[in-house]
């Protein structure tokens, strides 16, 4: 087998796993009773998304931003917050239980006080997916900073550096790729965030949207939901992959050279 | 005249010399955990002397950099560094280690570049001067063999490279010191011996001061005008020896029997330091 083969199977394979999944699927949901009221053929879910496909999309760009609004939101104040324990030993042993103690909540809980606060609709599924969101991109960016090499740190303090100049010069590039790792699991957790929110308390969304379909047995329009979700997802962690590769391509030279 | 004088009269008073370390002690540790790095330590280097330090692990070798560096302040003891008692990080050292610690996202040149954008004297100067400063870092990086690689970033470059760029970076602000820990330790042999000659060549033209610690006895007669033993812990002058080779020293001189006679007392000294 050649090398353009090779690479060409690979690029494939997820199509192919894709089109594994729906075969199976659709063998799954012949064989089930009353299909349509539990695992509708993917034909039917498709039929659903071409029949509704003004409500999903209006419904699904209301998804989009809340997810999105959320997760530029956990980007400011999860970069503040890490850059603040990272570069403060104080701040990191004040606030790490803390911030510990709130990821361990879970955030469906939440939803109670959030409806109470705010009502439903953009707010609370903004704010769930902030605080899903926002996690991952603190632990990211503090441990980012703290990779500094200790020897680096003493080249840059004979050279008379302040803290500043180690924090900008060294600290926070070398702190980029753990930043975009972070935004990948980040992405996705938002959109989780705004989902369930919508399933709670919302009046459009597709969380709201998958309700009310399956309040009405319309179960077919609930997979196409989740489908339109996943669809969502994927994008937004291919695109964060892509600005990654974009930022931090000198993270990966040394690495390309072994393979 | 100073010169003329017999060897044991030449001592100079505090502060006198280059770096001057004064009955230096050094604990690490607290409370049980405590123990003594370094005890009574005294070590002056001339301005312009090349000294090695070896000695068994863990005899502090590292620890005397960061000493004579101001980044660690001893617990007992002077340390004086061009007269000055030392209180922190010394000004106007270049320091290279066994890990060339390149930033990876900068390109070869963009690294050698970083203590023009440091040090005090240099970085209010440098958007004004910055050709000059580039030209200057170009011609550095074309002395160590480095021309073609300036912008290249860290990643492409191989082990022995990396470490010509450390020496670069170490160099390029024309430090009045410059500090060495093992920093060809990673490299294969012939990599090694070609590094010794680019930082003699350097030395010989720059003429810093230079203090190189190493477990390469080799590589210390080689460089040093002058090799100490540091005893086991805690740390403290056990023995010297003055290189007595011309300069520059080509690298067949490592195959004189003199030069093995040399190791040779080096290694039995440090044998012993290991055993007392």
């Amino acid at each position: 087998m050649n090398k353009t083969w090779d690479r060409s199977i690979n690029r494939a394979m997820p199509w192919l796993a894709i089109a594994l999944l729906l075969l199976v699927w659709q063998a799954a949901s012949s064989l089930v009773k009353n299909s349509s009221l539990t695992l509708p053929a993917p034909t039917l879910v498709a039929g659903a998304m071409i029949k509704h496909h003004d409500a999903i999309l209006s419904n699904a760009l209301q998804t989009l931003f809340t997810s999105l609004l959320g997760f530029a939101i956990a980007v400011v104040v999860g970069v503040f917050i890490g850059l603040a324990i990272g570069i403060s030993v104080r701040l990191y042993k004040g606030l790490y239980p803390l911030l510990v103690a709130f990821n361990a909540v879970p955030k469906v809980a939440l939803m109670p006080l959030l409806v109470l606060w705010f009502g439903i609709g953009s707010v609370p599924a903004t704010i769930l997916a902030f605080s899903l969101a926002v996690f991952p991109i603190i632990v990211n960016v503090a441990t980012g900073l703290a990779s500094i090499d200790p020897e680096m740190e003493d080249v840059m303090r004979s050279l008379g550096a302040n803290r500043f100049e180690i924090i900008t010069k060294v600290g926070i590039p070398a702190m980029m790729p753990f930043l975009f790792a972070s935004f990948k699991i980040a992405i996705t957790l938002a959109f989780v965030g705004s989902v369930l929110s919508e399933t709670v308390a919302a009046n459009n969304g597709i969380g709201f949207l998958m309700q009310e379909a399956s309040a009405r047995f319309d179960v077919s329009l609930v997979f196409a939901g989740l489908v339109v979700i996943a669809a969502m997802a994927v994008m937004a962690y291919a695109i964060c992959i892509v600005i990654e590769r974009r930022v931090t391509r000198w993270s990966r030279h040394g690495t390309q050279r072994h393979h | 005249m100073r010169s003329a004088m017999p060897e044991e009269v030449r001592v100079p008073s505090v502060g006198q010399a280059h770096v001057d370390l004064r009955g230096i002690g050094l604990v690490y540790g607290t409370g049980d955990k405590r123990t003594l790095a370094i005890d009574g330590l005294n070590l002056q280097v001339r301005q312009g002397e090349f000294v090695a330090v070896v000695g068994p692990s863990g005899s502090g070798k590292s620890t005397l950099m960061k000493l004579v560096t101001g980044l660690i302040l001893p617990d007992a003891g002077e340390a004086y560094y061009e007269g000055k008692r030392i209180t922190g990080p010394v000004k106007n050292v270049g320091m290279a280690f066994q890990n060339a610690t390149l930033l990876p996202w900068r390109t070869t040149l963009g690294n050698v570049m970083l203590p023009f954008e440091i040090v005090k004297s240099h970085k209010h100067q440098l958007r004004r001067n910055a050709e000059e400063y580039i030209e200057r870092a170009r011609q550095l990086l074309a002395t160590v063999g480095l021309k073609d690689f300036a912008d290249k970033h860290p990643g492409e470059l191989s082990g022995g490279m990396q470490q010509r760029a450390n020496v670069c970076r170490a160099l390029v602000h024309e430090p009045r010191l410059l500090m060495l820990d093992e920093p060809f330790g990673a490299l294969d042999a012939f990599t090694r011996e070609e590094l010794w000659g680019v930082t003699q060549e350097l030395w010989i033209k720059q003429g810093f001061s230079a203090i190189l610690v190493t477990h390469d006895l080799r590589e210390a007669v080689f460089l040093a005008d002058r090799v100490i033993v540091l005893s086991s812990r805690p740390g403290r002058v056990v023995f010297e020896h003055h290189v007595e080779f011309p300069r520059p020293r080509e690298i067949s001189t490592i195959y004189k029997p003199e030069f093995g006679e040399i190791v040779k007392d080096l290694r039995r000294k440090i044998v012993e330091a290991m055993e007392s």
